[in-house]
């Protein structure tokens, strides 16, 4: 691969492809979709966190002028979805059981929305009112209450335990061990865009749907499943999405409800949810109680460590088998932890479902650990930079848990933010009231599994190329607003040697596209890009092949750069890009090729050794000065230095975007943002009384790109979109006991939590603010994985793996 | 997307006419300024009018008169933007031009009007809810119901008032004239309002506020200081408006009125009267700050704990009292040193 200096599109700070259309406000998202005829649909929610439904009678909404439909889930066949095929425990409308206020019970489809929401509260519903469990201690103590039939255990979603090596002995050894116990309050997504769905069907009894998903492959097999359809019969397309963040990654009950009504109606039927509906979709950040244990040598260096989460999942299983496992493998991804041991626990609850939100699963234990680790690095007397630093993962090795780490940056990302925020003049010398804290963390870069057993490819993209040397993309990823379009683009024109903006990009359209899984996991750079480099790259082979032919010189000659392709000793000798395609087209008839990818096959040969493989972790560090108002207790962020471990920055501008939305919402879940629950409702269902941060809030943030040109990546590139998150929370905690040696081991840091611990440390008492138990452990019986080292094929594949892949000169091609 | 109920907008141009529109509809109509109060809370169906009467559109309503010496007039129509940036109200009554500029966002100061502001509704998180979540929960008295869900002991409302500008208006002495059918009068803004989360005006449903009367500056000097988690958006969940009437170095007359703490603005009488008569020490303003703490009385029905704002009450009363003082004041809450 050529060195950085000769690449024309990649590493530029372009426009998106999609920007003038979003500035000049000709973007259409779902909800501005206007289709002739078109009806409104309505959901009646539950009024009850967990109820029996015993009667519902509609017969008063379906009298109401303008009503075109009343369905409830009688309407339905009698099937489940969710999007773990584990946790297929969802109805688009409640038949016997509501399990949180918010559940849908009913839907109205109707002339216009006023009277569609008119007739829904015509629509009478008796129900038996069932004891409730808000709590994680809740759903453990009450067994005789159930959520759901299914599970682990009573109200136990899943409960995983796996250990790598023995980690009591690892214990015996320390110089220090040392436990601590964290909380981490569930908080969502808040997408501006409020979701949204219009359906089609069709006189050939076919079904279109406009959603704005994440997911569209996946929203696709549900609805063929839910309507009882053929999957040929269901074209799903994804609408522009106004941000997800991981809240429009689950098939949705308005999803099937429009589609329902489309059918039913012979109209196409739009519903889009309100701001309230948004919080009760959540999907958001789960509730995460933590408890660590780590034993260290007397410099420091992890020995072994021992974690165990409880997350409370809400209502419906969602990715939850997956978050569960997420609270647990990345941990040994960051420094060496040697010997290893998780458990972990879901459990339901009468709230709405938590699943993925930006970072899934990983910014809790993150928050955890690296608190506990500052908290070694003050009971050993060292810095808790040098702690860390001199303990991280090596490149291209394996961890405990059989985590394969590619490159790895971070030892550049932690000296880039020490420097820049002058680390060293500040920690533990900055006035009271001022502090700085550090943290480090890693993320995966695309799951390496898809969420249903397949063999097939994870993304496709076929490119085409016309005669006046326009070229399509077609993949079926989502633009989220992260810039995948874009990418898409860049990548292309960068092989074919043209500008991103003589592409057209056509995504995320079932009938149109070919399958990408969706804007999840840190995935689409990676899977897309490669997938597109590859069919980029067959159609310069057949532009090259013609264009050689004319030019008579061996194809190997060639370059594609500027909109033409010419020989590379002597440019002038050489043919427009729309030459060469009709050349091309001429000689091997049209132009079209697909490229697909499938991340390798990578992690241990152990149950549950799914979650936590990826081609390659991308690397973060962080350092947050803070500003603490000793009588308010009000914590103020003053600067944010960053520095993150891209791999490559396909496009500077969008990396840094997005490390900046990633700090933004980090200081949200931080300082301010919980999703609380007063007498079994959502405490606070609104934009205005959510606290989020505004840009008021937002300190100067100094972001520093990392390039490691990861052999994995398209051009080198990981992720940029969850990362960035992790480090964030921990570090405000630890800049707050910088600046006023106060221990918040509860997220959100809250004014009145930090007063608390002032007052604790001016009563003389340990300034800690945090939960203090931890319930009874029930975990099963670990599953006992050697570790790669002890097992000496894993240890010879991992050698071979790192032989192979160790061509610092390049990424693969 | 939440949807308005059906209403008929009516129009006047004069003040005489919109009093009788009022009159005319009774009950069934409501007046409406810049509606950034009102029709939230209509969507919401805390108020179903079937008359909305508009004000904007009556010239007498617009437009901010007078001077330091005589005291000055705010139009109940002026916007929030106009009060904020009106460079003798800036000038000489800092302080209402700051409360103005700490409500909401500019778009809402845009459209929000002072007079609205001022009559802005109570409120409290078990009622600024959708219809649907307030009927899952049991409605409560101020709509729908007939217990009150924070205080199930409570024979009345105690949604909290909200205004930002109403401490100030009243720390300062301003008055308020209504226009109703019986006729006009002027009250001082103290007793526009009553200690009821529903009834929290004393004004009649059919009088108009038409406008604000500021008093002559006379060596007054006010502040305003405004508790809340964002530098935007967010209503007071606390405010303190503090006037003092300065002779020399020596307090001759001290206003210290509480915001968000009641269901009206609430005046800390004790804590004040500390202050006549005495230089504004350190020590002294640590002692008012503690008398003005006393009758704040934050309930469970807004954003941060309420023994949290309770204990604010007190490091915000002191900071005000130290602005004015001259003495240092530690960090600015977020937001308030934008302009000021
Ligand atoms: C997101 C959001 C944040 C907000 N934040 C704040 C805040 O921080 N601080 C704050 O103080 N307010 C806040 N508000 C409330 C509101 O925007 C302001 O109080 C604004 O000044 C209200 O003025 P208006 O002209 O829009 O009132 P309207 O909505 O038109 O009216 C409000 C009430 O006053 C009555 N009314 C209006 N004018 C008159 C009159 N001349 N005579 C008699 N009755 C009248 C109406 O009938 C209605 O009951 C916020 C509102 C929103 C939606
Ligand atoms: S204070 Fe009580 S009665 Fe008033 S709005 Fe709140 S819950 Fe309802």
């Amino acid at each position: 691969m050529s060195p950085k200096e000769e690449l024309a599109v990649i590493g530029k700070p372009l426009p998106k492809v999609d920007a003038w259309e979003k500035v000049a406000g000709d973007t259409r998202f779902a909800d501005d979709l206007f289709l002739p005829r078109m009806a409104y649909a309505k959901i009646l929610r539950s009024c009850h966190p967990h109820a029996l439904i015993k009667r519902i009678e509609t017969s008063r909404a379906r009298a109401l002028p303008g009503v075109y439909a009343v369905i409830t889930g009688a309407d339905f066949p009698p099937v489940k979805f969710g999007i773990m095929p584990t946790s297929q425990d969802e109805e688009v409308l409640c038949t016997e059981k509501v399990r949180f206020v918010g559940d849908p019970v009913a839907a109205v489809a109707a002339v216009d929305e006023e009277t569609a929401e008119r007739a829904t509260e015509l629509i009478d519903v008796e129900y038996e009112v069932l004891p409730t469990i808000m709590s994680i201690e809740q759903a453990l103590a009450q067994e005789k209450v159930r959520i759901h039939e299914y599970g682990d255990g009573p109200n136990i979603h899943k409960a995983v335990s796996l250990e790598f090596g023995d980690v009591e002995e690892a214990f015996r050894q320390a110089h220090l061990v040392r436990e601590d116990v964290f909380y981490f309050e569930g908080n969502t997504h808040l997408p501006m865009e409020q979701h949204a769905a219009v359906a089609r069907w069709g006189p050939d009894g076919k079904l279109t749907l406009w959603s704005s998903t994440q997911t569209p492959h996946y929203v696709h097999r549900a609805m063929a499943k839910v309507l009882g359809l053929p999957m040929s019969h269901v074209r799903v397309i994804a609408t522009p999405n106004g941000g997800g963040f991981g809240g429009k990654s689950d098939p949705f009950s308005h999803e099937m409800v429009v589609a329902r009504f489309a059918q039913l109606t012979g109209r196409p039927v739009k519903c889009t949810l309100t701001r309230e509906e948004v919080f009760y979709c959540h999907r958001g950040r789960h509730p995460v109680l933590m408890w660590v244990k780590t034993g260290v040598t007397k410099t420091g260096e992890i020995l072994g460590m021992h974690f165990r989460s409880w997350l409370d999942g809400g209502a419906y299983g969602s990715y939850g088998v997956a978050s569960t496992y997420y609270t647990g493998v990345l941990q040994t991804s960051t420094y060496k932890v040697p010997v290893y041991k998780f458990e972990g626990m879901r459990v339901f609850t009468n709230k709405p479902p938590c699943g993925p939100k930006r970072g899934h699963g990983t910014p809790q234990p993150r928050y955890a650990l690296e608190c506990h680790l500052d908290k070694i690095a003050a009971d050993l007397g060292l810095d808790p930079v040098e702690l860390r630093r001199r303990q991280l993962v090596d490149e291209f090795s394996m961890t405990a848990n059989h985590l394969t780490i590619t490159t790895c940056g971070l030892g550049e990302c932690i000296d880039k933010v020490v420097e820049a925020s002058g680390w060293r003049d500040k920690f533990r010398k900055l006035p009271p009231g001022r502090g700085v804290g550090f943290a480090a963390s890693a993320y995966i870069t695309g799951a390496g599994l898809p969420i249903y057993w397949n063999k097939m490819p994870h993304s496709g993209v076929i490119v085409k190329i016309d005669r006046g040397g326009g070229v399509t993309v077609f993949c079926g990823s989502t633009d989220i607003g992260q810039g995948s379009d874009s990418v898409l683009a860049y990548v292309v024109a960068e092989v074919l040697g043209i500008a991103p903006e003589d592409i057209r990009v056509v995504t995320g359209d079932t009938d149109l596209t070919p399958v990408d899984l969706g804007s999840y996991s840190s995935r689409v750079t990676i899977m897309t890009g490669n997938a597109a480099k590859e069919a980029a790259e067959k159609l310069q082979g057949l532009l090259f092949d013609a264009a050689a032919k004319k030019l008579d010189v061996p194809p190997s000659a060639l370059e594609a750069r500027a909109r033409r392709i010419f020989v590379r000793d002597d440019p002038d000798k050489g043919m427009s890009f729309p030459d060469a395609a009709q050349l091309a087209e001429a000689a091997y008839g049209t132009l079209a090729a697909a490229g697909s990818y499938t991340p390798p096959m990578r992690g241990g040969k152990f149950k549950g050794s799914g979650v936590g493989p990826t081609p390659a972790y991308s690397y973060s560090a962080c350092v947050v000065e803070v500003a603490v108002d000793p009588e308010t207790g009000e914590v103020r962020p003053v600067e944010i230095w960053i520095a993150h471990d891209v791999g490559r920055a396909i496009n500077p501008l969008l990396v840094e975007g997005q490390v900046e939305g990633s700090i933004y919402m980090g200081l949200g879940e931080a300082l301010m943002e919980e999703q609380v629950f007063r007498k079994g409702l959502h405490k606070i269902p609104s934009m205005l009384e959510y606290k989020s941060p505004t840009t008021l809030e937002t300190p100067e943030i100094r972001t520093v790109l990392v390039e490691t040109l990861d052999p994995e990546g398209p051009f080198g590139a990981k992720e940029s979109g969850q990362g960035p998150l992790l480090p964030v929370i921990p570090a405000i905690a630890n800049a707050v006991y910088d600046a006023v040696g106060v221990r918040v081991d509860e997220v959100p840091i809250t004014p009145e939590k930090v007063l608390k611990g002032l007052d604790l440390r001016a009563q003389g008492k340990e300034p800690r603010v945090g939960p203090e138990r931890v319930p009874a452990a029930r975990f099963p019986e670990p599953i006992r994985v050697p570790l790669p080292g002890e097992d000496s094929t894993l240890e010879a594949q991992a050698t071979i793996y790192r032989r192979a892949i160790h061509r610092r000169e390049g990424p693969r091609s | 997307m939440m949807r308005l109920p059906p209403f008929r907008y009516l129009a006047p141009r004069s003040v005489a006419e919109a009093v009788r529109q009022l009159a005319d509809h009774g009950p069934d109509a409501m007046v409406v300024a810049g509606g950034t109060d009102l029709y939230p809370n209509m969507k919401r169906r805390q108020f179903e009018p079937r008359v909305l009467v508009g004000l904007r559109g009556i010239r007498e309503l617009a437009g901010i008169r007078g001077s330091a010496r005589q005291g000055m007039v705010l139009a109940a129509g002026a916007t929030l933007t106009q009060v904020s940036n009106h460079p003798e109200v800036l000038r000489h009554y800092p302080a209402v031009a700051r409360a103005a500029d700490l409500v909401s966002t500019p778009q809402l100061r845009n459209m929000g009007t002072i007079g609205g502001n001022v009559c802005v509704d109570t409120r409290c998180n078990y009622y600024n809810q959708s219809y649907a979540w307030r009927k899952a929960i049991g409605f409560c008295m101020k709509k729908d119901g007939d217990i009150c869900l924070v205080a199930p002991g409570s024979d009345r409302c105690l949604a909290i008032s909200s205004s930002d500008t109403a401490p100030v208006l009243w720390s300062l002495g301003a008055s308020v004239r209504l226009v109703g059918p019986k006729g006009e009068r002027v009250i001082p803004i103290s007793a526009l309002y009553q200690d009821d989360g529903i009834q929290y005006l004393t004004k009649a449903a059919d009088e108009i506020l038409t406008e604000i009367v500021l008093p002559p500056v006379d060596g007054l000097r006010a502040t305003y200081w405004k508790l809340r988690r964002r530098g935007s958006f967010d209503f007071p969940v606390l405010g303190v408006g503090v006037a003092l009437r300065m002779e020399g170095e020596v307090c001759r007359e001290a206003r210290i009125v509480l915001g968000a703490v009641a269901s009206q603005p609430r005046e800390a009488a004790d804590a004040g009267r500390l202050l006549v008569g005495e230089r504004l020490t350190p020590e002294l303003i640590d002692r008012v700050a503690e008398a003005a703490a006393k009758p704040s009385k934050p309930l469970d029905n807004t954003d941060l704990v309420y023994h949290y704002r309770k204990r604010m009450t007190r490091v915000y009363v002191a900071r005000a009292l130290r602005e004015l003082a001259g003495l240092p004041v530690g960090e600015f809450p977020l937001g308030m040193t934008a302009r000021n």
